[in-house]
């Protein structure tokens, strides 16, 4: 804290914008938030860093009058604030961009920007108003959007644009971003923090929550790390480092590398070629991709979430219709019509870890045991004979993967939602890995996840390679990416940038691949 | 068929799209803010009993009120009638707003349970009022919605085409299907000119949008609620008190449910609506004239076959064969505040 | 909100929902000046007062089973199917067709036939609705509404103008070839020491229960009631698991749609012995509550269809024997659905919050 301090004085003698003191939240026996101190200097940029579930989201969620602080106080450029309800945010002029948006789709920007602070109750003043003020805006900070245009037809950075618009237009001097990054593409984050720079010069505190250490490094004046609840440290962010900082937001030093053997890639498994993916609004999402996967080998894709990686996994799982050819061990894949479903792909010899483990790859208020027969409903092992199937055979093939993959509690009849994220995934990968399959695709192994269950995971992805399988890695956490693979793609914009292998690239590489700034090809 | 049988059945049309078109804004109101209300059907009932019950009562007031000289206000049985059907019909709004909002239930189950709680009770409480079998007695005069001449209805009767169809189809209803008519532009204003309105469509659209807004969810959406229930009650109150005399055992039929199947068939706008409600109130009017059915068209046309054409076109517009309807996208779910 | 424990969250939710609906129904009793302990007592006497009386009240409880196990395969499938009434009446049209199509030579041929006609009936018309929402999207409750009314109109015209004979006046069908009557309770042997006055409850009683067995190994002990139900919890994720939308909206429509259909051998083959208008009279609502009130298990659709079938049969002595109108039982019906349906999240908090305090108690005692 006595650091914090300094910083503060040393900036600026006017009171701090936001100094939270003592705040503690529990749900219900889970401690979210442990007696955090917090002091914000205005007209600075002060980041929040930390894990999945470090309670970030949390802290900022009291601050908008979200949830109700167990007990602490907040002070709003010194004064003592109560802040009940999200209305109260706004009169202390908090603003606040949420990670998922919170947006009206088929309402016009105007429209999504008055609702809320209209003036009187005619809309007509109140849109006229607001015209003015967003072409103010939009000279201002760079910030132009079409005032009529329909939200829907927005690409996710000018969406984000409208909540940055919708705080200023109620005079936020306050505004907190909520992992703003993470849905954008390199270049829309660039020009978001020169927004975010514009509005620091005009005078506006901002605060940044984040998990990428380089956003931090980049745009922060200040930085507090939290863990498991607790605010550990609030240091300056030009006398920190990323080392140090991802070690005060992991506890100790991170193991980044994986031990694993070279690879000896066998014969081609999967082959890949021109696969295209359309959403439902008929735009193309992957636009034609090819590869090859050989035995024995992981395939890393690397990527900034939303370029195509979730269509590739979709597309090659049976969940999406495609166009190109797959094939697999030679055997062509249908990719529409019959065939194309996930029951072919895992005859076929295909399992699939989904990115998004709690919406695809568990039926949350099943059991243990009917979750591991999720997908292998239909396997003979768990057949009594043709008409039923034998749950007793189940129950004991779940409790032996239990025990082997070492879920916690090993008790089949507990239901998917009573494990801790890390458990829940065990029992995805143990399903999906125990099938000894010819091709894993997995992705995002280990979002969500604790340490402990990210080393065993790991350890279980290696093994399955040592087995001479062939496996695809789709995370954004381009770590894992780097110490998993033994060949790296990147993904941009539905296509595929290049090849590289781990040995001879860098972050720095990977990271200008990302942004969609390399030649085009294989390398 | 001549004009003056086109002019009736126009008329029975406009009379019979009325408590469609109440209760079809009525459920847009709710729909919009996202709540679904399969509940129309027990409102109406439910308003249409009590306003047949209190008209019938004969119950009315004087009012003396002292101006420049002394206004007399009479408050006659229809009027006490009219706000004992809106009360009726609010307090199952109600309940369905608890039920669906307060405690998060599945509001298609809260519409099915009143319109059967409506069902039964409607019939126990006037059994024990007039012991008439559930009926209310038959009920006249200003216990009754009675119709007005519009201006120079009789003197333009003789104008060509345009005298009659004033004459026969647009002047002489009950005052409540001009409210219904009325309502129709009142909603549009209200719903895309104001900021009740634009909150309230944002609120059936996306919660969560409101909700950061600083605007209360529960709030907004009770409000939108109790409008349906001051329409469906007006709706209910227009069956027992204007175009019947009094109310009778599931006297409002399944309307409740044809005007759900024409706030679908309007893709919950306003002015659609109307249109939609005039189709259908059309097809029942046909539906009471089989014979002119039969001359027009050339052959007999089953009854039921009309009986069943709302119905069958709000399936087909459903299944999306004539463009597509989209309900709100908050509709149907209640709103929990996520991290 | 603390977590319930299962028996409660089994067995104390519903009692307690019941509870509510009892003493609301108590106090409309008493606006309506009437005796609520009277009123049950006439229920309890006319209802289980007698052998006579459970022969109604067992005749309206096999009634119940079906559509209640109707609206039960639906829900496990995430599908509100409140087109039960519609589809008994479909059921009752394919239960005539087959019953006035041969002069049956005995009960037991006519009753295969028969079941099989009602079944495709329901499954007929559920599938339309059904294959809408999984082609089209069209939402299934509003199609199942709508198709209700269709049902109601076809059926008006069909008994109207087609199958009514000449010179009878009633709408309705000719009265089934004698061959085709179903033995009721009285007339089988074992049953008829109990039953020894002519009671409408008849042998279709065992195809519920058995029904209700079928539909309980279907969900809980086969590939198919596993992917039922597990598309009724998330649609996404079954799609991943590879099962198909469209084939477990049919099937599940289908299923359910023959359960609605088949009521009607109980009522149109066991009982009228003709097809009338309206021959489903509400039951294929009383589904809907029957099926919350046993929770979507069938051993519950079981003990809420007797407690319907009481409910029924006791509504009508109320009205034979009492000034209480018969709508009474309609009301009882909507505050159970109502309390059990839509008000259970209000019954779970109130609960919670009762084990909340008892545990705390525990805890500050030790």
């Amino acid at each position: 804290m006595a650091d914090m301090e300094n910083a503060g004085r040393q900036e600026t003698a006017a009171p701090f914008a936001i100094e939270l003191k003592g705040i503690s939240k529990a749900f219900g026996p889970v401690q979210a938030n442990k007696d955090i101190n917090i002091a914000v200097p205005k007209g600075t940029i002060h980041g929040i860093i930390g894990e999945n579930g470090a309670g970030k989201s949390t802290l900022m969620s009291i601050l908008y009058g979200f949830y109700k602080a167990d007990s602490g106080t907040i002070h709003i450029n010194g004064r003592p604030t109560r802040i009940p309800d999200s209305q109260s945010a706004i009169r202390a002029g908090i603003g606040m961009v949420f990670q998922h948006f919170k947006l009206v789709q088929n309402f016009s920007v105007l429209e999504n920007v008055v609702l809320g602070a209209e003036e009187g109750a005619l809309l007509n003043t109140s849109l006229a108003k607001a015209r003015k003020v967003l072409t103010d805006l939009a000279r201002d900070y760079e910030l132009d959007v079409d005032p009529d245009a329909m939200i829907e037809d927005l690409s996710v950075g000018h969406q984000q644009r409208v909540e940055i618009l919708k705080a200023l237009y109620r005079q936020a001097d306050i505004l907190i971003l909520d992992e703003p990054t993470g849905v954008l593409t390199p270049d829309e984050a660039d020009h978001l923090f020169r927004i975010l720079k514009g509005l620091k010069e005009q005078g506006k505190t901002i605060i940044l929550i984040t998990h990428k250490l380089r956003e931090i490094m980049e745009a922060t004046d200040n930085v507090s790390v939290m863990r498991r609840g607790t605010m550990v440290a609030t240091v300056r962010t030009a006398e920190t480092s990323p080392e140090a900082l991802a070690e005060l937001m992991v506890g100790r030093k991170v193991l980044l590398e994986v031990e694993k053997k070279p690879a000896s890639p066998g014969q081609v498994v999967l082959k890949v070629e021109d696969l295209r993916v359309r959403d439902e609004h008929k735009v193309e999402r992957l636009k034609g991709v090819s590869f090859e996967i050989r035995a024995g080998e992981i395939l890393g894709i690397a990527g900034v979430a939303g370029n195509g990686q979730s269509e590739l996994l979709e597309a090659l799982g049976g969940i999406e219709r495609a166009t190109g050819r797959i094939s697999l061990n030679g055997a062509e894949l249908p990719l529409s019509g019959a065939g194309a479903d996930g029951q072919s792909r895992r005859a076929a010899g295909i399992a699939h870890v989904p990115e998004d483990r709690q919406r695809l790859g568990l039926i949350m208020d099943f059991t243990a045991w009917e979750n591991i027969a999720f997908g292998y409903f239909g396997d003979p092992a768990y057949q009594r004979n043709a008409l039923f199937m034998d749950n007793d055979a189940l129950r004991e093939d779940t409790r032996r993967k239990m025990e082997t993959f070492d879920v916690r509690p090993p008790d089949p009849w507990l239901p998917a939602k009573s494990f801790s994220g890390g458990n829940q995934q065990k029992i995805v990968v143990a399903r999906e890995i125990e099938r000894n399959p010819d091709l894993l695709l997995i992705g995002q192994p280990t979002r969500g996840v604790d340490i402990g269950a990210i080393e065993f995971i790991h350890k279980q992805i290696v093994a399955l390679r040592d087995q001479g399988k062939a496996i695809l890695l789709v995370s954004v956490e381009l770590d894992e990416i780097m110490s998993l693979s033994d060949r790296i793609a990147v993904m941009f914009d539905g296509h595929i940038m290049g090849f590289r292998d781990p040995e001879k690239t860098d972050e720095r590489e990977l990271g200008m691949m990302m942004a969609g700034i390399a030649e085009k090809g294989a390398a | 068929m001549d004009y003056a049988t086109l002019l009736q059945i126009l008329d029975s049309t406009l009379r019979l799209a009325t408590p469609l078109l109440l209760a079809c804004l009525a459920g847009l109101f709710s729909e919009r803010a996202g709540i679904f209300d399969i509940g129309l059907e027990g409102k109406m009932l439910a308003a249409a009993m009590a306003s047949g019950a209190v008209a019938a009562s004969g119950m009315s007031i004087v009012l003396l009120i002292p101006l420049t000289s002394v206004e007399v206000v009479v408050i006659s049985p229809v009027m006490f009638g009219l706000i004992a059907g809106i009360l009726a019909s609010l307090l199952f709004a109600l309940i369905h707003a608890v039920a669906s909002i307060t405690f998060r239930g599945n509001q298609l189950i809260s519409g099915v349970a009143l319109n059967f709680l409506a069902s039964g009770i409607t019939v126990l409480v006037a059994q024990r009022l007039f012991g008439q079998g559930g009926r209310t007695p038959p009920i006249s005069g200003d216990a009754r919605f009675n119709p007005i001449t519009l201006p120079f209805a009789e003197s333009l009767r003789d104008v060509p085409v345009l005298g009659p169809l004033y004459y026969e189809v647009i002047s002489g209803h009950s005052a409540l299907v001009y409210v219904a008519l009325l309502a129709v532009p009142a909603s549009w204003w209200v719903l895309y000119r104001t900021r009740f309105g634009l909150r309230l469509r944002a609120v059936g659209e996306n919660p969560a949008a409101v909700d950061t807004a600083g605007i209360s969810v529960t709030g907004l959406r009770y409000a939108a609620v109790a409008l349906t229930g001051i329409l469906c009650g007006l709706a209910g109150a227009y069956m027992a008190t204007a175009l019947q005399a009094g109310f009778g055992r599931e006297m409002t039929a399944g309307r409740g449910y044809i005007a759900l199947a024409a706030l679908i068939f309007a893709k919950w706008r306003p002015v659609a609506a109307l249109w939609a409600c005039l189709l259908f109130g059309f097809f029942q009017a046909l539906a009471l004239r089989p014979d002119v059915v039969e001359r027009v068209a050339g052959l007999k046309v089953p009854v039921p076959f009309l009986d069943a054409l709302p119905y069958a076109l709000t399936v087909i517009v459903l299944a999306g064969f004539i463009g597509r309807a989209i309900p709100p996208r908050a509709g149907g779910e209640a709103y929990v505040k996520e991290r | 909100m603390d977590r319930l424990p299962r028996w409660a969250d089994v067995a104390l939710v519903p009692l307690i929902s019941l509870l509510l609906a009892a003493i609301i129904s108590a106090l409309v009793l008493l606006f309506i000046g009437q005796s609520p302990v009277e009123a049950f007592e006439v229920m309890v006497d006319g209802a289980l007062g007698s052998p006579y009386g459970w022969g109604y009240t067992l005749y309206y409880t096999t009634s119940f089973i079906f559509t209640g196990l109707a609206v039960t395969v639906a829900f496990h499938a995430g599908l509100f199917n409140i087109g039960g009434e519609g589809q008994a009446q479909l059921g009752g049209l394919g239960v005539a067709l087959v019953c006035l199509s041969l002069p049956w030579p005995h009960w037991t041929l006519a009753l295969a036939a028969a079941t099989l006609g009602a079944a495709l009936f329901g499954a007929a018309w559920a599938a339309v609705p059904a294959y809408l929402q999984a082609k089209r999207g069209s939402h299934i409750v509003i199609t199942t509404i709508m198709f209700n009314y269709i049902a109601a109109a076809l059926l008006v015209y069909l008994l109207v103008d087609v199958l009514r004979p000449q010179g009878q006046m009633d709408p309705a069908t000719a009265r089934f070839p004698v061959g085709a009557k179903l033995p009721t309770l009285d007339q089988i042997p074992g049953f008829n020491l109990i039953f020894q006055r002519p009671v409408p409850a008849n042998v279709t009683l065992f195809i519920a229960l058995a029904m209700a067995v079928v539909v309980w190994a279907i969900l809980w002990r086969t590939r198919l009631g596993y992917q039922i139900r597990a598309f009724g919890k998330s649609e996404a994720a079954a799609k991943y698991a590879g099962i198909n939308p469209t084939r477990i909206i049919l099937v599940t429509m289908i299923l359910s749609g023959a359960l609605a259909g088949m009521m009607s051998i109980n009522n149109v083959m066991g009982e009228a012995e003709r097809l009338l208008q309206n021959s489903s009279e509400g039951a294929g609502f009383i589904g809907i509550a029957v099926a919350l009130m046993g929770r979507n298990h069938p051993i519950g659709v079981v003990l809420a269809a007797l407690l319907f079938g009481f409910l029924y049969q006791g509504g009508a002595e109320l009205g034979l024997w009492t000034s209480i109108p018969i709508e009474m039982r309609i009301v009882v019906q909507g505050l159970v659905i109502l309390f059990t349906g839509a008000l259970d999240m209000m019954v779970r908090m109130f609960l919670a919050r009762i084990f909340g305090l008892f545990r705390s108690h525990k805890l500050g005692a030790a």
